[in-house]
């Protein structure tokens, strides 16, 4: 009997160990996993490596689990969103590392660690600065750049609705990084807004299948990122 | 004070959009930028149809919702709120820069710091120490989209020609621009550098040229 569906946010990240590598999910505050997030902060694992495309906004969500103090190193494209004001403070003192990604090339990095492809070659990033010191070869006359997979020990992503095996759906714009992210960690945990009975998604429409997901945590009336930071809020 | 006899010079960033989006050929898949790219979608001329697709994951993007409608998670790579236009579709992030990077886009129009005469593009660092680097998807649409166009002003507020020799900023990608918008003229990035497609009203050659400062030539006609 297969059933990943875990009581409580608490026990869903209670495994997340100190200077584990967690990628999470989310376009801005879109698909923003808020509530794994605090969970996590709750929980206290330290010295993380984070992936997420951005780096969070006001005091909440990514940017308190950052403030908090309990990540390294961020993996991300764009660590500049409005309104991110924790990352940039700790990145100019030298108390946080960065580690600078093309958008696709990080999702395509992402893709490849889920898929087992440890290395590709792609031409985003050639002549610039952030091709520097890295194997290039040329196909075809045309020059590329090798990079890497990009795998994590943990997950977080949030979804629209989850059965029991994890088969998932997702909502608009918000799916963003979340079925790579979900093939590529060991364990994924998923909040998920919704329930349904196993048989209710059609397969047809299964975005991503149970296989990538580990544990699915519902949380019926998540929380709203911008909203929490236009009104000042603070986690904890 | 502005009247109807002074003589106007140059395109304003309505007009610059508009001019733009004349060279939008009917039937296109688009990603526009952030900033004065946007604009292009509202000037598209009746009659063409044009497909938008923004990197965060969405193809049949449509204009931003009415007040009160706003969906957080319906929204573009400029993180603003946006709608979803019949036929749309939505795909992770790893699909959406394979359309990108596998060259099914047609046309991105993006923003400039600099350009050089070999079409190198500088448009997310300034490379001063203590900026926070962020690159966002500039580099992969410029490897990867087939045409990209650039609208920019054609000067800095300090009057410093954004059309150079060379870069000075740390590039976004090599020999990727293909025509530059700007508010003096519509230029080609060609073999022989810069060349002048149509200059804004009021603008004169020499004028355009002291304001370059790549290689400038006045237009494909010329050279007889």
């Amino acid at each position: 009997m297969i059933d990943k569906r875990i009581a409580s946010l608490a026990e869903a990240v209670a495994d997340i160990f100190d200077g584990a590598t967690v990628m999470i999910g989310g376009f801005g505050e879109a698909g923003s996993p808020i509530e794994l997030i605090h969970a996590l902060i709750d929980q206290g694992a330290g010295n993380l490596t984070v992936v997420n495309n951005n780096t969070g906004s006001g005091h909440v969500g990514l940017a308190a689990l950052i403030e908090n103090g309990q990540v390294r190193k961020m993996i991300c494209s764009y660590p500049r969103t409005l309104g991110s004001k924790v990352f940039p403070e700790l990145y100019r003192s030298g108390k946080i590392k960065l580690d600078l990604v093309p958008q696709g090339t990080l999702a395509e990095r992402i893709r490849a660690g889920g898929a087992g492809i440890p290395a590709f070659y792609t031409p985003t990033s050639v002549g610039t600065p952030l091709a520097e010191g890295k194997e290039q070869r040329n196909f075809a006359g045309r020059d590329y750049v090798m990079e890497h997979g990009l795998k994590a020990d943990f997950a977080l992503i949030k979804c629209q609705q989850a059965d029991c095996h994890g088969n998932l759906v997702y909502n608009k714009t918000a799916r963003n990084f979340a079925p790579i992210m979900a093939m590529a960690a060991k364990t994924t945990i998923v909040q998920t807004n919704a329930q349904v009975e196993l048989g209710a998604l059609d397969p047809e429409v299964v975005v991503t299948p149970g296989i990538f997901v580990d544990r699915i945590v519902t949380v019926s009336d998540p929380a709203q990122e911008s909203k929490l930071v236009a009104e000042g809020r603070r986690y904890p | 004070m502005t009247t109807e006899n002074a003589q106007k010079l140059g395109w304003n960033r309505e007009e610059m959009a508009r001019r733009t989006a004349l060279d939008i050929a009917d039937g296109s898949y688009v990603n526009l930028g952030i900033g004065i790219p946007e604009k292009v979608a509202q000037y598209v001329p009746v009659g063409r149809e044009v497909i938008y697709h923004t990197e965060n994951g969405l193809l049949g993007m449509g204009p931003a919702p009415i007040a009160g409608q706003e969906d957080p998670e319906l929204i573009n790579a400029g993180k603003k709120a946006v709608t979803a236009l019949p036929g749309a579709s939505f795909f992770h992030h790893a699909d959406s820069f394979a359309m990108i990077r596998g060259q099914h886009i047609d046309i991105c129009v993006l923003g400039a710091m600099q350009i050089s005469e070999q079409g190198d593009l500088a448009n997310w660092s300034t490379g001063e120490p203590d900026a926070i680097p962020a690159v966002g998807g500039a580099m992969d649409l410029v490897a990867g989209v087939k045409t990209i166009y650039v609208i920019t002003q054609h000067c800095t507020k300090d009057g410093t020609p954004k059309l150079v020799e060379s870069c000075s900023y740390p590039l976004t990608g090599r020999a990727v621009v293909s025509r530059v918008y700007s508010d003096l003229a519509v230029i080609d990035v060609t073999p022989e550098g810069f060349q002048v497609v149509e200059l804004a009203p009021g603008v004169s050659f020499d004028y355009l040229r002291q304001r370059t400062a790549g290689k400038l030539q006045a237009g494909r006609q010329k050279g007889s």
